[in-house]
């Protein structure tokens, strides 16, 4: 099978119905992408399909096929932080940084829809990615400062 | 600064009276580290954790009050400093490094913190109960302050001047008289500087404080940003294999027989049995997941107690009563007769889940008979002890290593996964990966206690408390005793042979007790027609929680706003592993559908001065958004030994839509020593809601969580 991630062909050996999400970490070694349940349950597995968001846990590494892939690793370019990781660096948003990947993305795939979301809509949009150890009103202000950007 | 300091000499390297074999580990030690200055707790420690042999003494055994760390100067003044504290999203990488910035005055970037490494870092019970800030915070500024006179002395005497005219600041010492510099190094010149920490050294005053005191942002906030920071579960090796454990379909089952062939039969697979124990390990997770799939067992299984029949469980199953936290003071019935009203109720406590982001995971590694663990845990030398008793080794063969990890909030005391990764590598003789489902990490995995509380207490007409007797069955000591004046008391604490297995818990059983205690308070205040602040600040002594009560209510409007229809105002507060925590909260409760929805909550907290601002604002955030949830709706449901809702699916976690408007007031009080604040300020919350749903609806509910399904079908009969 051949997927492009982040800009660059990548043929991978894994089961056509493998989750991506496998294929990524175990096959790949691209570990930015987190497993929290495995049930699209949680968004900690976020990656873009396109501009789309998707938990890469539910798809079949098969459906990634012809689309462009990005993941965390792909955000930052020439050593500059993406802006959406920029602002959550600057709002110091983290405790354990377990969800951060899966909340970055989903803000990327949010602000590419919506470059000006309301609060209630950045709320409706992220409601699916869980932060356990409770940082949403940081992260909404991250979001809020990377619309600005 | 002025203070007197103690004088070190400079030629005098290390304690003299330690000769001969202390020499010999010396050399080693500093030959790992190279030259410059070294502080340690003691040196015993150092040595012994440097030493590849097993003839060395073994670390000594620190009591779970009694901290150890040492610290090391390089010559290009890079600052290592070495900790048995684990980082689980509490920041503390990031705050110990300021104590040490702070009195070392040294750029946050130089300093290294090597954490949670048993080969290198000295013994350490664990990361919990809050201890980080006020032990191990102390003891660093002690280490680095050590260095740092050891550094001042010899630049006095190379330069032959008093020592308490220089000054230090970005890693050099300054004699402002000649205007010369030299650098922590360039004054160290290679030699060895062997110190024990110095008990009497002076430490800036947290009012004096630059570095410490500030919102120093998350030191590898980048690394996690970019995806790059590797938790346990992303750790690979070469030829590494995946693990999976076969789990019994409940709890206490044992296995009747097992037949592994068709496993083996896999390519690549190593299947394993050892007792009740079964697992595999194979090329890939995918693998390893058909291999547990094609083994065919047979359990037999034993009936348990269900959630159903929980609290009468607990109570008759309860052992006498004396449990820890057991007090009494005067005679209840003295106190009864005194009182005009009397309340009797009786509250339930869920167990409920940690669920940590990142479940349990464990790499390991055999080489040459040693073992090397890489694993998620709170108590890393805890783990290396289980894994050399499992395996008969001695300590020294045994290395257990926590990178950050994924959360924790008082889960992870335990070393399964570890366990499970080690037994197949050995088996496999290849290192193996292991990382718990989800679905594994809700059902083995240990629970927040669950409680049945009883609470009889006496109030006279003008509000003054004369009596309160507590039972507590199975939720715990911590926080079990009013922190109100009662002349009479009776405080009981029945521990029980709980029916799932349970463990420690972020703010442990003050999450239930405190609940208790500030639900029975307000209910009292009903019963005298008191205002609920009015009522409790006329029976609370205690001025550090006087203060976290006043401030809450005073930024929350307490008093001065008035609740829209259908919308309630409630306070709740306590105190816990010396924080105080006050929080007010408002809730909506939409009369048609039953939803409750926390609109805001303010919340007061002091735990003596404050480290870093953000990262104390991130934790009592924190445990505001848990405690949320532990309120309103998290329960763990289980039914004969099974756990029947071990997916986020099914356990209701707070989401961003849950996520009230926080508003926080941090009373940092430079006058007192800094304690933690990753468990206190969860404690006022929970009771917060329920006294502001009380107020909206008059229903006065005595169980956590307190709507689990929303209030449909309660609220009609207002
Ligand atoms: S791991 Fe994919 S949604 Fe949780
Ligand atoms: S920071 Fe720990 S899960 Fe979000």
């Amino acid at each position: 099978m051949e997927l492009r991630i982040n800009g660059k062909k990548r043929t991978v050996t894994a089961d056509a119905k493998t989750p991506l999400l496998y294929v990524l970490r175990d096959e790949l070694d691209m570990t930015g992408t987190k497993y929290g349940c495995g049930e699209g349950q949680c968004g900690a597995c976020t990656v873009l399909l396109g501009d789309a968001a998707v938990r890469s846990c539910q798809i079949p590494a098969s459906a990634a096929q012809g689309k462009e892939i990005t993941t965390i690793e792909g955000l930052a370019q020439d050593g500059k932080l993406h802006p959406v990781q920029q602002a959550y660096l600057n709002e110091d948003v983290f405790q354990c940084g377990y969800c951060a990947s899966g909340m970055v993305m989903s803000t990327v795939a949010l602000l590419r829809a919506k470059p000006k979301p309301t609060e209630e809509e950045i709320i409706g949009f992220m409601n699916g990615n869980v932060c356990r150890c409770g940082t949403y009103p940081r992260i909404l202000a991250a979001i809020k400062e990377a619309a600005k950007a | 600064m002025e203070e007197k300091t103690p004088t070190f000499d400079p030629n005098q390297g290390t304690e003299q009276h330690r000769a001969g074999k202390t020499d010999k580990s010396r050399r080693r030690f500093f030959k790992l580290l190279g030259g410059g200055i070294a502080v340690t707790f003691v040196l015993q420690d150092a040595f012994a954790l440097l030493s590849d042999s097993g003839s060395a003494p073994s670390p000594r055994k620190a009591f779970a009050d009694e901290v150890d760390a040492w610290l090391h100067i390089g010559e290009n003044n890079k600052v290592t400093v070495y900790t048995g504290k684990v980082e689980v999203g509490q920041n503390i990488r990031t705050s110990l490094a300021q104590v040490v910035a702070e009195e070392l005055q040294l750029p946050i970037g130089s300093i290294d913190m090597v954490m949670g490494d048993t080969a290198l870092t000295p013994y350490d019970a664990g990361t919990f109960g809050s201890r980080t800030t006020p032990s191990m915070g102390p003891q660093l500024r002690r280490a680095a302050a050590t260095a740092r006179e050891i550094v001042l002395d010899l630049a006095a005497k190379e330069w032959n001047t008093d020592k308490h005219t220089l000054s230090i600041s970005n890693g050099q010492v300054l004699h402002p008289g000649t205007n010369e510099s030299k650098t922590f190094g360039e004054l160290t010149k290679g030699k060895e500087f062997l110190k024990p920490l110095a008990g009497d050294v002076p430490l800036t005053p947290a009012s004096a404080w630059k570095v410490a005191g500030t919102s120093v942002p998350k030191v590898n906030g980048e690394e996690i940003l970019t995806g790059k920071h590797k938790y346990v579960s992303d750790m690979k090796l070469p030829g590494m294999l995946y693990g999976k454990v076969l789990r019994a379909p409940s709890f206490k089952a044992s296995l009747k027989s097992a037949d592994l062939s068709a496993a083996k039969a896999l390519p690549g697979v190593v299947a394993v049995q050892e007792g009740d124990f079964i697992g595999v390990a194979a090329p890939d997770p995918q693998t390893a997941e058909k291999a547990i799939k094609a083994i065919k067992v047979q359990w037999q299984e034993v009936p348990q107690p269900s959630r159903a029949e929980l609290f009468s469980f607990l109570k008759e199953n309860a052992s006498g009563g004396g449990g820890r936290g057991s007090t009494r003071k005067g005679s209840i019935e003295r106190g009864m007769n005194t009182a005009t009203q009397k309340l009797k109720s009786s509250y339930t406590v869920d167990y409920i889940a940690h669920a940590p982001m990142e479940p349990r995971a464990a790499l390991a590694q055999w080489e040459n008979g040693h073992l090397t663990v890489w694993t998620g845990t709170q108590r890393p030398f805890a783990v290396r002890d289980d894994l050399a008793r499992a395996f008969g080794l001695p300590q020294e063969k045994v290395r257990v290593l926590m990178p950050d990890t994924g959360s924790a909030y008082g889960g992870k005391h335990t070393g399964e996964a570890a366990l499970e990764a080690a037994r197949l590598a050995k088996a496999a003789q290849k290192s193996v990966t292991l990382t718990w489902t989800r679905e594994e990490e809700f059902t083995w995995a240990y629970f927040r206690p669950a409680g049945l509380i009883e609470v009889y207490s006496g109030v006279t007409e003008d509000g003054t408390l004369t009596a309160w007797e507590f039972q507590n069955y199975n939720s715990g000591a911590s926080g079990i005793h009013t922190p109100y004046v009662v002349p009479h008391q009776q405080i009981q604490h029945h521990p029980v042979d709980s029916p799932l297995r349970q463990g420690s818990y972020r703010g442990l059983a003050s999450t239930a007790n405190i609940f208790v205690i500030e639900s029975q308070m307000d209910d009292l205040a009903n019963l005298v027609g008191m205002d609920p602040l009015a009522f409790r600040l006329k029976n609370l002594d205690e001025p550090r929680l006087r203060a976290v009560f006043e401030a809450a209510a005073k930024g929350f409007g307490w008093g001065s706003a008035k609740p829209a229809p259908n919308h309630g105002f409630g306070v709740g507060g306590g105190t816990e592993k010396g924080g105080f925590t006050a929080t007010c909260a408002e809730v909506a409760v939409d009369p048609g559908s039953g939803e409750v929805k926390v609109v805001r909550t303010t919340t007061a907290f002091e735990c003596g001065a404050v480290v870093n601002p953000a990262h104390l604002d991130n934790q009592i955030l924190g445990a505001i958004v848990q405690g949320l949830g532990g309120a309103l709706f998290e329960a763990v449901d289980f039914g004969n030994g099974k756990i029947l809702n071990p997916h986020f699916a099914q356990y209701r976690v707070p989401r961003f839509k849950d996520t009230p408007a926080i508003e926080i007031i941090q009373l940092d009080r430079k006058d007192l020593p800094s304690a933690g604040a990753g468990e206190a300020p969860i404690v006022g919350i929970a009771p917060a809601i329920r006294n502001a749903i009380a107020q909206a609806t008059g229903i006065r509910l005595k169980s956590l969580p307190l709507v689990p399904k929303g209030m449909k079908g309660m609220l009609g009969s207002r």
